[in-house]
């Protein structure tokens, strides 16, 4: 039980040999912004999945993240890792306010609650200088690693971009699987009767908010250093509906299924868009539909489920 | 017998939208006691419960766990402060084993909760304890099966070993042995004899012959408020309590 099941070790090994293989035979810029997405993907999962908290506003963290990694890199001259951790700070910031105002109500008033506060954020972003409206934050520069290594090839920033994912995939794992993780899957099985063995419950919900919002403004301020480009698009709703759509995809309240989904769904986007154009979204917008009426445990629960192995 | 009064409730009322579920009540539990709160279905014996270990806010009264006002207080404090429940429905986490529900308990009364950047494997410290505490109630063969799977009568068995985890002073307990078989029942009843000792029990309960072998005060209440209150010979002899409460076990 406290060992790492062979299970989540196979699939980890088939991820990392994924990760290192195919910059080799895929382009890097596709597979970066699958990480990041995946990143993402990982960062909603932790609330929707470990806590029961449905966020309809994920994009404000990592929007957030992205505009002022890209502006930390851009104006502060920021080596690209401080540039993503001031992100990932000022993410983090937010989400300690927000995830206060909102831990306070559960279901669908959360998910309201969160919707809400994430297009304070995009209509700040509209109207706020720093941002560039309209046009966002272009030509970004990517920048040396600690100052060093130049990562003006997609290939070096590539590792760095893999790097960040497997980081952050690895320490979501660990807070899953710590004694506040314990406590976590405590409070979603039965939260009456955790307050009533005396966990403050709305602690340990706000501390997994405020660890979600961080890295989900660490996946935008990748984001930004991989495209060099901060836009509205990240800050704006539907980016909320993509962190959704691809954990359910890959299986809410998996391990690996965010990174599977955020996959899947960036390859269907890639592929698609070329020849369907703008009917992507309605694509989409069917596999959602799908999931909910007719595979709600997603690609990896589904496998789960019928290895009945912990993945 | 009767030791000082650790909990006290005086004109502890709750309406549900102009619904008094209970009215005026006045309670005195003492050290070491176990104190029975019976009545029909619907008489607000949960209710007051959820008043007592603050999962409801009173409507009017006070309520005084050792000296201390803690009407005002948020249920996991009062958890906190010694006064754990149990749960009518009996709760447990259901995908957690029977283990690890005991150590969350143990978790939480032990500290490392927050610890979100350990890994879990600190928390096998608190194996031995939970596996003293799961031979208490006879569950050491069950200890890997998630909870979720327990018969009834074992759910309820592990519950009781999650809150004494906490080693509270007090125990609320609703209906420990509702929905049990008799021979469950003998189990519950024989586990509470055991885990009194330095303990004050407050617990609600139907049956009424488990009432009677195990309480040293029985308050009845119906309709919200309190019928009578004594022990057992006293209040049984007591002919409103014999017809509100004999009448409605036989309407039911
Ligand atoms: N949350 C609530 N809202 C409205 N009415 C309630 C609520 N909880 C309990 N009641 C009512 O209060 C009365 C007492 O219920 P309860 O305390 O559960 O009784 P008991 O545990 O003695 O069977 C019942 O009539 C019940 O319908
Ligand atoms: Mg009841």
């Amino acid at each position: 039980m406290n060992a790492v099941p062979l299970s989540q070790r196979i699939a980890f090994a088939a991820m990392l040999v994924l990760i290192v293989a195919s910059p080799f035979v895929l382009y890097p810029v596709f597979l970066m912004k699958v990480l990041c997405f995946a990143l993402f993907a990982v960062a909603f999962n932790l609330l929707i999945g470990f806590v029961g908290l449905l966020s309809f506003g994920h994009a404000a963290y990592f929007g957030m993240g992205s505009y002022v990694s890209a502006h930390a890199a851009k104006v502060w001259g920021f080596t690209p890792e401080l540039a993503i951790l001031s992100g990932a700070v000022v993410a983090a910031l937010l989400g300690a306010a927000f995830g206060w105002l909102a831990i306070r109500r559960s279901g669908i008033y959360f998910a309201m609650i969160t919707l809400a506060l994430a297009q304070m954020v995009y209509f700040v972003c509209v109207q706020a200088p720093f941002t560039g409206g309209e046009d966002g934050i272009q030509a970004v520069p990517r920048g040396h690693l600690f100052g060093v290594v130049d990562l003006s090839s997609d290939f070096a920033l590539y590792w760095v971009v893999a790097a960040v994912f497997l980081a952050g995939f690895l320490f979501l794992y660990r807070v899953v699987h710590s004694p506040f993780g314990q406590v976590l899957k405590a409070i979603r099985e039965n939260e009456a009767r955790a307050v009533s063995l005396g966990y403050r419950v709305d602690d340990y919900k706000l501390i997994a908010f405020v660890l979600s919002a961080a890295l989900a403004g660490v996946a935008g301020g990748t984001k930004a250093i991989v495209f060099q480009l901060a836009t509205l698009t990240d800050v704006n709703w539907p980016m909320s509906g993509e962190a959704v759509l691809m954990t359910l995809v890959g299986g809410i309240g998996t391990i690996f299924g965010p990174p599977v989904g955020a996959l899947v769904i960036i390859t269907m986007q890639n592929e698609l868009a070329t020849i369907l154009g703008a009917w992507v979204t309605v694509v989409q917008g069917g596999i959602f539909v799908a999931c909910v009426l007719a595979f709600r445990r997603g690609i990896v629960g589904e496998i789960q489920a019928k290895l009945g192995k912990p993945l | 017998m009767a030791g000082d009064v650790v909990l006290e409730t005086e004109g502890l009322t709750k309406e549900f939208r102009g619904f008094v579920a209970v009215n005026d009540v006045s309670l005195r539990v003492h050290r070491g006691a176990i104190h029975a709160l019976i009545g029909p279905n619907g008489a607000g014996k949960t209710t007051c419960f959820n008043l007592l270990t603050k999962f409801l806010e009173p409507t009017r009264g006070t309520i005084t766990w050792q000296g201390r006002d803690i009407t005002r207080a948020k249920p996991a404090e009062v958890a906190r402060m010694g006064l754990v429940r149990s749960f009518q429905i009996s709760a447990v986490f259901p995908h957690l084993t029977v283990l690890e529900n005991v150590r969350v308990a143990l978790q939480r009364a032990r500290g490392s909760s927050y610890d979100f950047w350990r890994s879990e494997r600190v928390l096998s410290r608190f194996d031995d304890r939970a596996r003293e505490l799961l031979a208490d109630v006879h569950l050491s063969e069950y200890e890997a099966v998630p909870a979720g799977l327990l018969p009834y009568g074992r759910k309820r068995a592990l519950e009781i070993a999650t809150t004494l985890a906490l080693e509270p002073e007090m125990l609320l307990l609703d209906e420990p042995t509702a929905g049990m078989t008799h021979e469950d029942v003998e189990h519950v009843v024989a586990l509470i004899r055991r885990i009194r000792a330095g303990r004050t029990i407050l617990m609600v309960e139907h049956n009424l012959s488990v009432v009677s072998g195990l309480s040293d005060t029985i308050t009845v209440l119906t309709r919200g408020h309190v019928l009578a209150e004594g022990d057992y010979a006293t209040v049984s002899a007591n002919p409103e309590v014999r017809a509100a409460y004999l009448g409605s076990e036989e309407a039911a």
